[in-house]
């Protein structure tokens, strides 16, 4: 492997987050480098998507610090992840069904617009000139997820694997510096699979993109992340290279064993 | 204003190089190929083109690509690899387009037998086969890629970035500027300008050697035929090593100077079509039918009234269109109720279609059904029928305007003869015939008779009137256990005439009755399915559905009517068929890469099969290995319905 891993740009430390009195996280700790592949698997109710939510500001844990980029990162709200080029994709596809697919992935171009609501709404000032520089960016992402010949089909018409890719499209339109992806294989076919994978290493590799990822095939994720961490019951089990991972006792038995 | 191509005045111009010389004086800024990239019609003029070229040959020559050596050209069509063509052309090199979609495998023969030394490739898809067969073909020297997408970890220093080849060939050309006007000015029209492998439905592929001086003359017959202008457009999206694109996309663009464009990728085809609006169009017969079936399944979806004014206006059409398109007499009546139609239904459907503007639209390739070819005239568009082979640069009978008949392929091109051998072979003579199979002196003797004439192989006769109909392959042509004609094509494309039906194989030779299998159309079959409530998981489940088999059977037994009443043809009734349970596909070898059946291949892996319609069996269990494209394997098996067929007693004059 030619990439080059950076330093440390997240780093979370002893985070717990409860809804009253359930615990969905305890007291995890967990780093990500640039420019990696970071994996977090566990069963389901491990408290993966949870901890993604933490990342990107929806959830606020009770306890435990984040450090983004080596300070300390107060109560944050998702439009403030978004400011920060953190961009995700959701569990379940979260697009707007009417749209176009490039409709759907100009609005993840809207953290970069200037123009205001009048202007865009008048379609004067800057609104024009800054949607066609847009329009270009976003038909690079379209080259890049080669979905040219779905550029003005409804969302809601398209099969759920083009779906998958659209969204992806749509936050890698905010050209984020870390991707959070939740489930970007879920319900897919072998073929959509590997295609998904192709994407997602083209984007690490091409954009330096660092990616955040919570994935069930571990078949995938032992063959594309560079580390992978273990949550069960919201406790951290196991961290470490899949090969680690991998062979880690506790983390067979929790997951690997039942599920294979 | 349409300039008509001056044909006249390309006189001493008898080499590709030199027309696009020609073309970058006299016309600068006229736009000679445009291609869609990140959304947006990107356009080259024909000053750009010849300035890229002389660069890329400028470079090629840098490399060290001399006179006589044969380039590869592996990738979609793209305005690049056209260029290429021309570059090596202009270095008295010659171009050799391959299949892009065949593997790398399939691609060593003809690399091998053409002692490939450079390949110009599309993108990163095409370098790895060129990687995978490097090993089995060590005269290749370099490898030239369009498309740096994917490629930032390639360092071999054999690869080259085509715009660093330009660049090169740039500062070549700078400290050598007469070298390249001296290369073109050695470019002789006997000179072979371009390869093209024949498909090999039978053995080995061969590399069929063609000159300019052919691929012009076909060019500009062509163009004389059909009064083709120089601001016309024409969508180039088949396969580059196709004998049609070449003549279409490559010389008639090269002698008329009208402007190529190139498809964003093989899915935005139809999209494509639509913003172009081409004014010469060409696509094989099931392109046509399947934008047909498009618009008839959506026009079920349709509210009643459209669809009344629909069907009102096609029988109309139907009754008047064709005739008022080739210039015959009809009562004014019809006139007036043909141009209302014009104005609510054609119009708008060729506007849908993306075929408001063409001028001429070419089919040929395989047999068009009567119906679909007389659908396309009569809502005003000029489709045609044109035959020819790789070794005639697919230019021996052309259909004049104004008479056109459904059934035959036109009347012989400007300049060619055609003669009919005793065996019903038809044989033709003229200035674009192949000059010589490469490397093959016995092939290219075997084709060419004494007299020299090319023998095509297909058999077929000419009618009262000069026009040639073609029956099927010569060598396919059989005679069943009674002695009777069977002519398995023949029989097989009035079964593909029906839309429901995609591809059929029929056996008889030596035999006492006709069979066949069946492919059914899984979008047409899908969609009549589905209006009938019928559930079904995909190809294999859907061909088993007992429905299916009896709608097919209906299709079958009304060929059989059909043939019934045909003299000659009456004995090749279809007694019994099956559905395939899988799609005859070129990955399994079953059909060529211009999706042509191989029979040998077909009957010799499906023989329980025929041996199941033959026994008199009502059953058959089959097993099939399928190769998925990314490579893998896979077994489909089912339990195959054998039906038997209504026949009809033969309506023999009484002799």
């Amino acid at each position: 492997m030619s990439k080059k891993i950076g330093d440390v740009i997240l780093d979370l430390q002893n985070i717990s987050l409860r809804f009253g009195g359930v615990k969905a996280l305890t007291d995890i700790s967990f780093n990500v480098r640039e420019h990696e592949i970071r994996a977090i698997i566990g069963p389901n109710g491990a408290g993966k998507s949870s901890m993604l939510n933490v990342i990107n500001g929806v959830y606020h844990p009770q306890e435990g610090k984040i450090f983004w980029r080596g300070k300390e990162r107060k109560r944050m709200e998702p439009h403030m992840a978004a400011q920060q080029n953190i961009a995700r994709t959701f569990q379940n596809i979260a697009l707007f069904k009417g749209m176009s697919v490039l409709d759907n992935i100009m609005t993840g171009r809207m953290t970069k617009m200037k123009a205001n609501f009048i202007e865009h709404a008048l379609w004067f000032g800057r609104a024009k000139s800054e949607e066609l520089a847009h329009r270009r960016k976003v038909e690079e992402v379209i080259d890049f997820l080669e979905i040219q010949h779905i550029r003005k089909t409804p969302v809601g018409r398209l099969p759920y694997g083009l779906q998958k890719r659209v969204e992806l499209g749509r936050a890698l339109a905010a050209e984020p510096s870390m991707l959070l992806l939740d489930e970007p294989m879920a319900g897919m076919n072998v073929e959509e699979k590997q295609d998904m994978c192709r994407f997602i290493l083209d984007v690490n590799d091409q954009f330096g993109t660092t990616i955040v990822l919570i994935e069930h095939d571990m078949g995938v994720v032992m063959d594309i992340s560079d580390r992978v961490v273990v949550l069960d019951y919201g406790k951290k089990i196991g961290d470490g290279e899949p090969e680690e991972v991998k062979n880690n006792e506790e983390v067979i038995k929790a997951y690997l064993g039942a599920g294979h | 204003m349409p300039t008509p191509a001056n044909i006249a005045a390309l006189d001493g111009l008898h080499t590709f190089p030199r027309l696009l010389l020609h073309h970058a004086r006299t016309r600068p800024n006229a736009p000679a190929m445009r291609e869609k990239n990140l959304g947006i019609w990107q356009t080259w003029t024909w000053s750009d083109v010849a300035e890229r070229v002389r660069a890329l040959a400028c470079g090629l020559s840098e490399l060290g690509f001399k006179r006589g050596d044969n380039l590869a050209i592996i990738g979609d069509n793209r305005p690049h690899m056209y260029m290429m063509m021309a570059a090596a052309q202009c270095l008295g090199g010659v171009p050799l387009p391959l299949y892009q979609d065949a593997v790398a495998n399939e691609m060593l023969f003809v690399l091998q037998d053409a002692s490939i030394r450079f390949a110009v490739v599309e993108d990163q898809e095409q370098v790895d086969k060129m990687l995978e067969v490097m090993a089995d073909l060590p005269s290749l020297q370099h490898v030239i890629y369009d498309d740096p997408r994917g490629m930032r970890h390639y360092n071999q220093s054999f690869l080259h970035d085509i715009h660093e080849l330009m660049e090169m060939g740039r500062i070549h050309d700078r400290n050598h500027p007469d070298f390249l006007n001296a290369e073109i000015e050695q470019g002789h029209f006997d000179d072979v300008s371009v390869m093209l492998y024949t498909s090999g439905t039978t053995g080995k592929p061969k590399g069929v050697c063609q000159t300019h001086a052919a691929f012009i003359a076909a060019a500009r017959g062509g163009i004389e035929v059909d009064k083709m202008v120089a601001d016309g457009d024409i969508l180039s999206y088949l396969p580059m090593a196709w004998v049609g694109d070449h003549l279409f996309s490559y010389a008639q663009a090269m002698v008329a100077g009208f402007t190529i464009n190139c498809p964003e990728s093989g899915e935005t085809v139809m999209t494509d079509l639509r913003e172009i609006g081409p004014t010469y169009y060409f696509a094989p017969p099931r392109v046509f039918e399947s934008l047909l079936t498009s618009v008839m399944i959506r026009m079920e979806d349709a509210g009643k009234l459209k669809q009344k004014m629909f069907h009102y206006f096609m029988a109309v059409a139907d009754r008047c269109g064709a005739d008022i398109l080739d210039g015959k007499m009809v009562s004014t009546a019809d006139r007036l109720l043909y141009g209302l139609g014009n104005l609510l239904v054609y119009g708008p459907l060729r506007n849908v279609l993306g075929l408001s503007r063409v001028r001429v639209a070419y089919t040929a390739g395989a047999a068009i059904g009567p119906e679909l070819f007389k659908f396309y005239r009569s809502i005003g568009i000029n489709l045609k029928q044109f035959y020819g082979q790789t070794e005639t640069c697919a230019y021996v009978c052309l259909q004049p305007d104004g008479a056109i008949k459904f059934d035959s392929v036109g009347q012989p091109a400007p300049g060619v003869e055609i003669k009919i051998a005793d065996n019903g072979e038809v044989l033709v003579k003229g200035p674009m015939l192949l000059k010589a199979y490469y490397k093959r002196p016995d092939a290219t003797a075997e084709s060419i008779n004494a007299d020299g004439y090319f023998l095509t192989g297909d058999a077929g006769f000419l009618d009262e009137d000069g026009h040639l109909k073609i029956i099927d392959r010569a060598k396919d042509v059989g005679k069943l256990a009674n002695g009777a004609m069977y002519a398995p094509n023949f029989i097989e494309n009035k079964l593909k005439f029906f839309q429901y039906v995609k591809e059929a194989v029929c056996f008889g030779a030596n035999r006492d009755m006709v069979c066949a299998f069946v492919n059914i159309d899984i979008g047409a079959v899908g969609n009549w399915a589905e209006r009938r409530g019928i559930a079904y998981s995909g190809y294999t489940d859907l061909a088993g559905k007992t429905e299916v088999g009896e709608l097919i059977q209906q299709c079958v037994e009304e060929i059989n009517a059909g043939l019934a009443g045909d003299s000659m043809m009456a004995d090749s009734q279809i007694h019994r068929f099956l559905i395939l349970h899988k799609e005859l596909d070129p990955d399994d070898d079953e059909l060529t890469r211009t999706r042509k059946v191989r029979r040998n291949f077909v009957s010799d892996k499906y023989k329980v099969l025929i041996d199941a319609l033959y026994d008199g069996k009502q059953t058959q269990f089959i097993e099939t290995e399928v190769k998925f494209e990314d490579g893998r394997r896979g077994k489909v098996s089912a339990d195959l319905l054998i039906r038997d067929c209504k026949t009809f007693p033969i309506a023999r004059k009484a002799a």
